[in-house]
């Protein structure tokens, strides 16, 4: 399992456009994805896109994002690095 | 947020009668025309911000739902629209699957934060299935609101 802390720091926040990346990355791997808001303890499923839109992750909130399977180093590193480009936005 | 305080009442249409995506687009926003949400002037400016960002992307985020939408600097204040369509329409949804009920969202374009918290109740409703399944059947526009009311108590207490 691997496990990475990540915040959002594009000022729209994730919002659909930015969590449809997400979700576009996560599903191309076999590993189980989950994300939760650092201050939350509920998990999501982090391929599938309406439970993404349900963390209300606007700019600065951190996320905690888990990978488990074959692929987990590959996607965790995909997903760290999505969100650190800030989804190509400001 | 409160899905009965975002969901113009007026906006909620139980039978669409557009069969395609930009005709259920322009069927909800000028639902939010005549309820006085949106100012008629900005009405054809908002209908090709919908849609272009429709274009970019599919906001039918699948199981039957879409939510197309616009952030807009004239909007004063989060407007949510409301069609069900029994028959389905073509969203080009992320499912394939053709979609039975539209959330059209305008929120400011100044205010980000609260456009996350709209999608926040939102899709905290319709990732339910159970939700959805009442949704998909509700025959008047009080079928809607009491879903909405049952909602958004229910977090209330969680």
């Amino acid at each position: 399992m691997q496990e990475a802390r990540v915040t959002i720091q594009n000022k729209l926040g994730l919002h659909a456009r930015p969590a449809t990346a997400f979700v576009t990355v996560a599903q191309e791997f076999q590993s189980s994805i989950t994300v939760r808001r650092s201050d939350a303890d509920e998990l999501i499923d982090g391929k599938s896109i309406m439970m993404l839109m349900m963390l209300g992750a606007t700019k600065g909130t951190e996320l905690v994002i888990c990978t488990e399977g074959s692929d987990d180093t590959e996607a965790i590193k995909a997903l760290v690095q999505l969100v650190m480009s800030n989804f190509d936005e400001e | 947020m409160k899905l009965t305080d975002l969901v113009v009442n007026e906006a909620v249409i139980v039978k669409l009668e557009g069969a395609k995506r930009n005709e259920v687009i322009e069927e909800l926003l000028d639902a939010l025309v005549a309820a006085g949400r949106v100012d008629t002037g900005n009405r054809d400016d908002y209908l090709k911000a919908i849609i272009k960002r429709e274009k970019r992307g599919s906001t039918g985020f699948g199981h039957g739902v879409a939510v197309p939408h616009a952030k807009a600097e004239s909007i004063d204040q989060i407007s949510v629209a409301i069609g069900l369509c029994a028959d389905g329409v073509d969203f080009n949804a992320l499912d394939q699957q053709p979609v039975h009920a539209v959330f059209l969202l305008l929120s400011p374009e100044d205010r980000p934060e609260d456009h996350l918290d709209a999608m926040e109740a939102i899709f905290g409703s319709l990732s339910q299935e159970q939700f959805r399944r009442f949704l998909f059947q509700a025959q008047s526009i009080d079928d809607v609101m009491t879903l909405l009311d049952e909602h958004d108590k229910s977090q209330a207490t969680r």
